[in-house]
């Protein structure tokens, strides 16, 4: 007879507030950076429009399935990562090890492109903007040398806030200012993720939704401004042509499962504190078609604000070109407008064609300023920040733009971090009375200290390393591991009644043909795609080099093999988990089959399928 | 506005007060500033020429030198600034920009960090007294369980039966003899 209350908490784990913050938190780490400045770019380049097939073909037969697979894991299996591979098997331990490498790895260079966008947003309070003065140089007769022949927005991306090294091989110093921001994004982080998903969950109504209202402001502007229409039209023009290139068909197929953080633990550590009777189905189409409908709302202030700067940069050559022309004609002021500009100049091609010729003058094509498409950290900070200074009110846009990408960041930081915490909350790394604070405390200092190799003159080719080597093809191979698991391994009978237990309704024919057949099968074809598309040529990087002869150009260069050997040592060492994993479990039955009086648990729950 | 003969007077006048200024005598006269090759662009050259010598001209160095002094208040007199009123040949100095003493970035990342640090103090000290309580809250709860889970016993206290140790009845235990004599 016990008397004891009945605890509000089941089994002691935490639980969302509401149904609104959890969807939020997967909405928040799915839309990130990468929504912004990633998808835009591969709709421009592969042909407008028509991207939007094989994204939505993607999303249908592999985002929205593996996301509902991942979902419905966690919130079953009620544990992190670690804890739910486990659980299905130990020899697929190492598939739950494998995300929280991967986890790991992302947060630590994650947090440091978040540092570049809070340095910009810091240094938006000034007027002018640092980055559309070039500083003078030192006897003040001219501009510095570096920021004339480039452009004081390059000069100041790279030499202002990274302080770029030639080569990567070359470290440089430590830099300060980098170093102060750094510190202050984990504190920040700190103070979000302090108790798990009892802070998160506060944070993530400003850091998710915060994006929107952002982008809605940036919509409205940005169609008020000139040679949008021209940026918007060249952005969504579609070029069936396209589609016959196998390689739109791989770019739309890891957009989709990178953009939707799939295989990294978060999700499932965030479905984990979801009561078991939710319905994951609906959740996953969901935050599949938010995420999607994100990149698409986004595309179109991006445009805008490249159609309007190319058009600025086309006038501005026009301009250059008539100026040059009225001074050496001698003509009156205002006599060549930009209207009549290829009349003119024919005109004075078929009289004084030795004048124009002597003239040297650029030839303006708004075709080729549009063409110039740029993807990354290249666009938030070297494009849009040249845009920004030609808007009326620059500092304001400025600060919105940067707080944006601070928020879209700090969202999917939370899915990371969470990632890398429930796991180690389970495996009770330290004492259950310890309070998570300091768990949390524990993780944002070591995260920091390993970041700051990222703020050396060199930090940010390795923080490119990291972005294609650690983030990409580990998750691949996990996300393949985690299907093939669930399917074969669980069986996708028992998986589907759990669903049913969860959802109160029967699964529907599309779950089991793409969790068994599609989806594997995709992730294999886009594994050994991208991996025979890296293969082709050996990695290289382009470096800012100031001493270079083609100087504003970036100087190619490849990749020494030490380093070499660390990309792929990157890129191995998640998925090698997974069979290392395998082989420990192997080894260890082993040796327990050969001593029978110790009943192993381990036989169980492998049996376990049979129940 | 226009240009015309008024605006070519202006401009004589104003190179006359520079070579005036730069040079301090006051020889020279509007009259000494020739303009010539005057074109639509509105562009021309022109020379000064030295009166008390002779007729002769004026060095160019000096004529630079001058302007290059009086540059501001040239291209105010024309509402023009260094792009739009060029001199060929004379570059022009550029002021630094202004730089305030402590870095604005500076200031605001101290705003930033103040308000993280007390955050994060806020929500640690509210965790240290949530737990205190907590704690304080479950030695309580445990007390009651106690409590309760004695009483519901068999209405002996367990706890007073282990204690005391068995007790000698002294009436029954009185005298030696253990049997009793038939």
């Amino acid at each position: 007879l016990s008397a004891t209350p009945e605890m509000p908490k089941e089994d002691g784990r935490p639980k969302w507030d509401n149904k609104f913050q959890y969807i939020l938190s997967c909405i928040g780490f799915a839309v990130g950076l990468g929504n912004v400045w990633r998808f835009p770019y591969l709709c421009q380049i592969h042909g407008g429009g028509a991207f939007l097939i094989p994204y939505f073909i993607a999303l249908l037969f592999e985002g929205i399935p593996l996301l509902h697979l991942e979902l419905a894991l966690g919130q079953y299996l009620r544990r992190g990562s670690i804890g739910a591979w486990n659980t299905i098997s130990p020899y697929l331990g190492g598939v739950g090890v494998g995300s929280w490498m991967v986890s790991v790895l992302v947060s630590l260079y994650y947090n440091t492109v978040l540092t570049w966008v809070m340095w910009y947003f810091i240094n938006s309070f000034q007027e002018p903007l640092p980055w559309s003065v070039c500083p003078l140089n030192e006897n003040r007769t001219g501009f510095n040398e570096e920021c004339y022949e480039s452009t004081a927005v390059n000069y100041f991306w790279y030499r202002k806030t990274l302080n770029i090294t030639p080569d990567i091989a070359e470290s440089g110093k430590l830099q300060w200012w980098l170093i102060l921001c750094l510190a202050a994004c984990w504190l920040i982080v700190y103070l979000c993720t302090i108790r798990g998903i009892e802070s998160t969950g506060k944070a993530i109504y400003v850091t998710a939704i915060f994006p929107y209202l952002v982008l809605t402001i940036f919509l409205i502007q940005g169609l008020t401004l000139p040679g949008a229409t021209e940026g918007l039209i060249y952005l969504f023009t579609p070029n069936l042509n396209t589609l016959k290139n196998p390689r739109v068909w791989l770019d739309a197929a890891t957009q989709i499962f990178f953009s939707l953080s799939l295989a990294f633990g978060g999700l499932i550590a965030f479905a984990s504190y979801n009561p078991t009777k939710n319905d994951c189905e609906k959740d996953a189409v969901t935050v599949a078609i938010v995420n999607s409908m994100t990149s698409l709302y986004a595309s179109i202030p991006v445009f805008s604000v490249l159609g309007f700067k190319a058009t600025t940069a086309y006038w501005d050559c026009l301009d250059r070109n008539i100026i040059n022309i009225i001074n050496e004609f001698d003509l009156p002021e205002e006599s060549i407008m930009r209207q009549n500009y290829t009349s003119w100049i024919s005109f004075l091609n078929s009289s004084y064609p030795e004048k124009i010729a002597g003239l040297k003058l650029k030839s303006c094509d708004l075709q080729e300023f549009l063409d110039q498409s740029v993807s990354g950290t290249g666009l938030a900070f070297i494009v849009f920040t040249q845009a920004i200074i030609l808007m009326p009110g620059s500092q304001a846009w400025a600060i919105l733009f940067f707080i944006m990408l601070f928020s879209l960041g700090l969202s999917s930081m939370f899915g990371n971090i969470e990632g890398v915490f429930t796991p180690l909350l389970e495996l009770q790394i330290i004492p259950k009375s310890a309070p998570k604070e300091l768990l949390s405390g524990i993780i944002c200092l070591i995260s920091f200290l390993i970041a700051l190799s990222f703020t050396l003159g060199s930090g940010s080719y390795w923080i490119d390393i990291f972005d294609r080597y650690a983030a990409s093809v580990p998750l691949l191979v996990i996300a393949f591991f985690e299907v093939i698991g669930v399917v074969y391994i669980y069986k996708i009978k028992r998986f589907s009644k759990d669903v049913e237990w969860m959802t109160g309704r029967k699964l529907n024919l599309y779950w089991q043909i793409a969790w068994r057949f599609i989806s594997p099968l995709l992730l294999l074809i886009v594994f050994m795609a991208f991996v025979t598309l890296q293969m082709q040529k050996p990695p290289s990087y382009t470096a800012w080099n100031p001493k270079y002869e083609g100087f504003p150009m970036k100087e190619e260069k490849v990749y020494p093999p030490w380093i070499q050997a660390i990309c792929v040592l990157l890129a191995a060492l998640p998925p090698v988990c997974v069979p290392l994993v395998a082989l420990f479990h192997l080894v260890k039955q082993k040796r327990r089959s050969k001593d029978p009086s110790s009943a192993s648990p381990e036989i169980f729950s492998c049996q376990g399928a049979n129940n | 506005y226009a240009w015309d003969d008024n605006e070519e007077y202006l401009f004589k006048a104003m190179v006359a007060f520079a070579m005036r200024r730069y040079s301090s005598k006051s020889t020279t006269q509007i009259s000494n500033v020739l303009l010539c090759n005057v074109t639509d662009r509105v562009s021309f050259w022109f020379v000064v020429t030295d009166s008390s010598k002779n007729v002769t001209t004026v060095p160019g160095s000096e004529v630079e030198a001058a302007i290059r002094m009086n540059r501001n208040r040239i291209n105010n007199a024309f509402l023009l600034s260094d792009k739009t009123l060029q001199f060929l040949k004379i570059t022009s100095t550029l002021s630094p920009p202004v730089e305030p003493s402590t870095p604005v970035w500076l200031i605001v990342f101290g705003v930033v960090l103040c308000l993280i640090v007390a955050g994060i103090l806020f929500l640690v000290v509210s965790g240290i007294q949530k737990h205190k309580k907590k704690n304080k809250d479950s030695t309580e709860r445990e007390n009651l369980e106690e409590k309760v889970e004695v009483t519901l016993e068999n209405g002996i206290p367990c706890e007073a039966l282990d204690l005391k140790p068995g007790h000698i009845n002294g009436v029954f235990a009185a005298d030696d003899e253990r049997f009793t004599s038939l």
